[in-house]
């Protein structure tokens, strides 16, 4: 068996380029899957009021504990006669929100610390570095319930915690990176021509970085809703009687054995939108960095 | 061998900037109560002479460099202030906590071990095939899923459907624990195992794409133990650095988990003194985890260092 080999490549750039296209491709697919799972989860939790009729917390005691496919609740109902699927499509919009707002804003100001640290090198890189160290050493969860039962038990709180402990990730991320773009020739070009510091961070360094940026910020967005539902299960997020995700897993624990549905179904819908973002990120991933 | 002890020199030291740091982190916790902590602790039962207590009991009527001196030093000689909920001391409290919490960590790092070292070691060796791509969508699963909502499907079906094991609570001795606390172990143990299973199967596979593995190979030294001496030794070091690099993971779904099963461990009291506004032993909880992190993360530093010739200090 012969393998062709392009006139200007040798057999082993050939079938690494063969090796990248068959992950570009894996990507793309992977990617479109995930947009597909995610899109929907999105669509149906802002469409809800299009999607069903039935109010979220409109209290029946005529039908409490309804079996799943039931006649006008194909979720079931609750211990209160509230329509599960309704409530999982309306609580949707607070744990993608967690999802959304938590790791947006994390992200951005995590970004702007990693490549300040990065760039700017010295004392101001051992100081942000220490503290990042600082952080590293908490359990990170523990650290977030600390936080909310100093503030207080709200979602309000709950971002305000997230905020303020899980930029450390994107900051060391991005100060790595900055640190190996900075040596980089092209860096050197544009210091050479007399580019501003911030021109030189935000039009070169930063767009060859970001990459990685968003690649992880889909995983932080999983984690974040994981997170999110934890702390509503727990009773320190969004409190009842919302219809947050991990709320409802709470309230449905009381009726384990007689009602299996409510706790069931919003924990799929956890796991629906966790797996999302992660083809997401595997996707991405795929697509802009197949070579790594 | 100089190397690797002065590694470990300057690693015991650096854990003195870290310590102090965990010092002034957690006593801040609580200068992020919203107005007057005694007017949260007290809700109704609010006077000016109760209040002027609480002040004078968590050092709130000085100075805050006095303030933290005198959390230092209560610091210092164990004392981490006295519960406002229950009659006792914040220490006692921890440490009757902390047994179980620390059986169920370890419990579930055994656990997870043992799920996650033959499934990424296969999944590697049999790279692209069924039992990997299997895996692959396993993991992407297993990530996404709460670790408190898989706890209650267990729940559902092994304590209450199946009733093989008991529903809640921590139990006495040994063979009782690992019996009361297999659930909740096996749940934090599979969150954890996402974790461990794609970098030991990540790592098997940068190994096996080394020189030393081929030139091995070549030498005619056969394919098993070639695997065994060379790839799973290197694998499993990279397995007790993942560990330390996310004990804090394990250690924050430890504490979910024991409110999913009423396990009287730290978790449960951290969550249940967040309700009573029991600030002090909020305070002294986190303190201990993540004493315990720091603690353990040196702990592998050393095992590393013990394992692979290769360590020098970064």
């Amino acid at each position: 068996m012969s393998v062709v080999v392009g006139p200007s490549g040798t057999l082993l750039e050939s079938l690494e380029r063969r090796s990248r296209t068959s992950r570009l491709g894996r990507g793309r697919i992977t990617l479109a899957v995930g947009i597909l799972i995610l899109g929907t989860m999105i669509v149906a939790s802002l469409a809800a009021p299009l999607i069903t009729s039935a109010k979220p917390d409109a209290i029946d005691p005529l039908h409490p504990l309804l079996h799943p496919l039931s006649p006008g609740h194909p979720l079931g109902t609750d211990s209160f006669g509230r329509d599960i699927f309704s409530r999982i499509l309306y609580g949707g919009r607070i744990d993608l929100l967690i999802a959304f707002g938590a790791t947006s804003v994390t992200a951005v100001v995590g970004t702007v610390i990693g490549l300040t640290s990065g760039y700017a090198g010295g004392w101001v890189d051992t100081v942000i570095m220490r503290i990042v160290d600082l952080f590293f050493a908490f359990p990170f969860f523990v650290l977030v319930i600390a936080i909310v039962a100093m503030l207080g038990p709200s979602v309000f709180n709950m971002f305000v915690a997230i905020w303020l402990t899980s930029w450390i990730s994107y900051a060391r991320i991005t100060r790595g990176h900055t640190l190996g773009a900075k040596r980089q020739e092209y860096t050197l070009a544009a210091r050479a021509l007399g580019y501003t510091n911030r021109r030189v961070v935000l039009r070169h360094i930063l767009p060859n970085l970001v990459s990685y940026v968003i690649i992880f910020a889909m995983v932080d967005a999983v984690g974040n809703i994981v997170l999110g539902s934890s702390l509503g299960f727990l009773g320190l997020g969004a409190q009842p009687p919302s219809s947050e995700w991990g709320v409802m897993i709470s309230d449905g624990q009381n009726y384990l054995l007689t009602a299996w549905w409510l706790s069931t179904f919003p924990g799929i819908a956890i796991i629906l939108v966790g797996v999302g973002f992660s083809l997401i990120g595997d996707g991405l991933a795929d697509i802009l960095r197949p070579g790594d | 061998m100089s190397g690797r002890f002065g590694f470990l020199g300057r690693r015991v030291l650096q854990l003195i900037p870290v310590t102090l740091g965990i010092t002034i982190l957690v006593f801040f916790l609580l200068h992020l109560v919203p107005g007057d902590p005694a007017r949260q602790i007290l809700g109704q039962h609010y006077t000016p002479e109760a209040a002027a207590e609480i002040h004078h009991k968590l050092g709130l009527d000085q100075p805050l460099w006095e303030q933290y001196k005198l959390f230092m030093d209560r610091l210092i000689h164990g004392d981490l202030g006295d519960s406002v909920y229950y009659n006792q001391s914040a220490r006692s409290l921890i440490a009757e906590r902390m047994p179980a919490t620390m059986f169920l960590i370890v419990y579930a790092g055994v656990l997870a071990a043992l799920i996650s070292i033959p499934i990424g070691i296969i999944a590697a060796l049999r790279r692209g095939g069924v039992f990997d791509q299997a895996t692959r969508i396993g993991t992407l699963i297993t990530f996404a899923m709460p670790p408190f909502w898989f706890g209650i499907i267990l729940l559902l079906f092994f304590a209450l459907k199946l009733q093989l094991f008991p529903v809640s609570g921590y139990g006495n001795g040994f063979t009782d624990h690992l019996w009361h606390l297999f659930l909740p172990a096996l749940t934090i143990a599979l969150a954890f195992s996402t974790i461990l299973t794609r970098t030991l199967r990540a790592s098997m596979l940068s190994t096996l794409r080394m020189d030393f593995v081929d030139t091995a190979r070549i030498k005619g030294v056969s394919r098993t133990t070639v695997l065994m001496r060379h790839v799973v030794r290197n694998a499993i070091v990279a397995i007790v650095v993942v560990f330390g690099i996310n004990l804090a993971f394990l250690i924050g779904s430890t504490v979910l988990v024991e409110n999913v099963f009423s396990i009287p461990g730290l978790g449960e009291l951290l969550v249940g003194s967040v309700s009573s506004r029991d600030y002090p032993v909020v305070q002294g909880t986190t303190l201990v985890l993540a004493f315990l992190v720091v603690l353990v993360n040196l702990l592998t530093d050393i095992v590393h260092a013990a394992l692979d010739p290769r360590v020098t200090y970064e």
